[in-house]
């Protein structure tokens, strides 16, 4: 039997990653990491910042996304994201820029509790893949 | 009758009008296949965001409670316009198609009694209304200086709108743009976003039971914000799209109406010269005549 089953990664601008062959996402949902394997429960989630890591026949590889939402249906992964990098190939001045970006962010006062969270994930993750 | 001189002059000048039509053409030609291109690429975005929300919206039991974005505040009084034009001119009939359809929206809001807000983006949009609805415009966004159009424009665009939203100042929002068919054909579109419209329900989507984490209301009131940017982009994209193609069609009707009216004045003016030459001959001829 196999296991394995198709995912589809679109940002706005694009389809960025299409691939048949996946064995296992791990993503970064928001209220912890989920792991989703073939035949897992129709789900939607929202993701927070974080590292999308893909296990395929063909290997593994490893995402930055910023947010995003993901829908799993009759073996079908989406995940819409607004940013995503590949973290092979990754620009180190593209990360630092979100990164700065973030940081000013987080300085303005006017922002609710979940926003803070959020930017505080994203501040951790780029800070460990910096 | 203008002079020989007069009509080299014409000729040459629109000789010179129609080389850079053309040169627009060919640029607009590039630049449409690159947009449609762009446009083809972000359909699956949205299409994807749509359906999800769709099947979220579907699973939501009690409308009440359901985020305001998607029932609306129960008011139908201040109507917000975001009017999508283009930055630049000599596109064709592009940017008043638009124009004219959001008026007579914008028509029919006043005539009901409601208030009226409009958001402008795009230089051309600003200046075709700001004489009739000036006092409306509560704000102008242009992006002339990004280079493509890119979803972090559209985001500023949808913040701005949500955050009007959240301060109470609309109750309905519709957004104002060419939709692309194909390059002669441009439709201007009225679509209203928020509150959204979920009419299209399929028959056919699952009624699947989805696990949600976490609970439904969350997601969709994380997500709607995110599909007002997406429609919006989506938006940008068919516009741009469309801009080309307006402005590839009417340069090219400008470059064969220029062509059409060298050859005319060529015909003038090769008479003109003939006649000038004839007149000379009879001179000449009945001058050594009388001797």
């Amino acid at each position: 039997m196999s296991e394995e089953y198709s995912l589809e990664i679109v940002n706005p601008e694009k389809s960025f990653l299409s691939k048949n062959d996946v064995t296992e996402v791990v993503v970064p949902a928001f209220e912890g990491e989920i792991g989703i394997l073939k035949d897992h429960i129709s789900l939607i989630s929202f993701l927070k910042p974080g590292i999308i890591k893909i296990f395929s026949k063909s290997g593994e590889e490893s995402f930055y996304v910023n947010d995003g939402i993901i829908e799993f249906k009759d073996n079908n992964l989406s995940i819409l994201t607004s940013l995503i990098l590949n973290l092979k190939d990754i620009d180190k001045e593209k990360i630092s820029e979100v990164q700065k970006s973030a940081e000013e962010q987080l300085n303005k006062t006017d922002m609710n509790d979940q926003e803070k969270y959020l930017l505080d994930q994203k501040l951790d993750v780029l800070k460990s893949i910096n | 009758m203008a002079s020989l001189d007069d009509l080299k002059k014409r000729i040459s000048s629109v000789k010179s009008t129609q080389k850079i039509t053309k040169a627009m053409k060919m640029v607009a030609a590039a630049k449409l296949r690159r947009a449609q291109e762009s446009a083809e690429k972000g359909r699956p975005y949205s299409d994807k965001m749509n359906n999800i929300i769709l099947n979220l919206s579907n699973g939501i039991s009690d409308i009440d409670n359901a985020p305001k974005l998607l029932s609306g505040t129960g008011e139908d009084k201040v109507h917000l316009c975001v009017v999508m034009t283009s930055d630049r001119g000599l596109c064709g009939g592009f940017n008043t198609n638009i124009i004219k359809k959001a008026k007579l929206y914008f028509q029919k809001i006043l005539d009901e009694g409601k208030t009226l807000k409009i958001i402008t983006v795009g230089t051309k949009g600003y200046d075709q209304l700001k004489r009739l609805y000036g006092d409306n415009i509560i704000e102008r966004i242009s992006f002339k200086e990004s280079k493509n159009i890119n979803y972090f424009d559209a985001d500023k665009v949808g913040k701005i709108v949500i955050e009007k939203f959240e301060k109470k100042e609309f109750d309905v929002c519709t957004i104002f743009y060419n939709q692309f068919k194909n390059v002669i054909t441009q439709i201007p579109q009225e679509q209203q976003i928020i509150p959204l419209k979920t009419s299209e329900k399929d028959e056919n989507s699952s009624e699947d039971n989805y696990e949600f984490e976490p609970e439904e209301d969350e997601i969709l009131s994380n997500l709607l914000p995110k599909n007002v940017s997406t429609q919006i982009f989506k938006a940008m994209l068919e516009n741009s799209a469309s801009e080309q193609g307006s402005r590839m069609s009417a340069m090219d009707n400008a470059t064969r109406n220029a062509g059409e009216m060298v050859d005319k004045l060529t015909i003038e003016y090769n008479r003109s010269r003939q006649a000038a030459i004839t007149k000379e001959l009879i001179e000449i001829i009945s001058g050594a005549e009388s001797l």
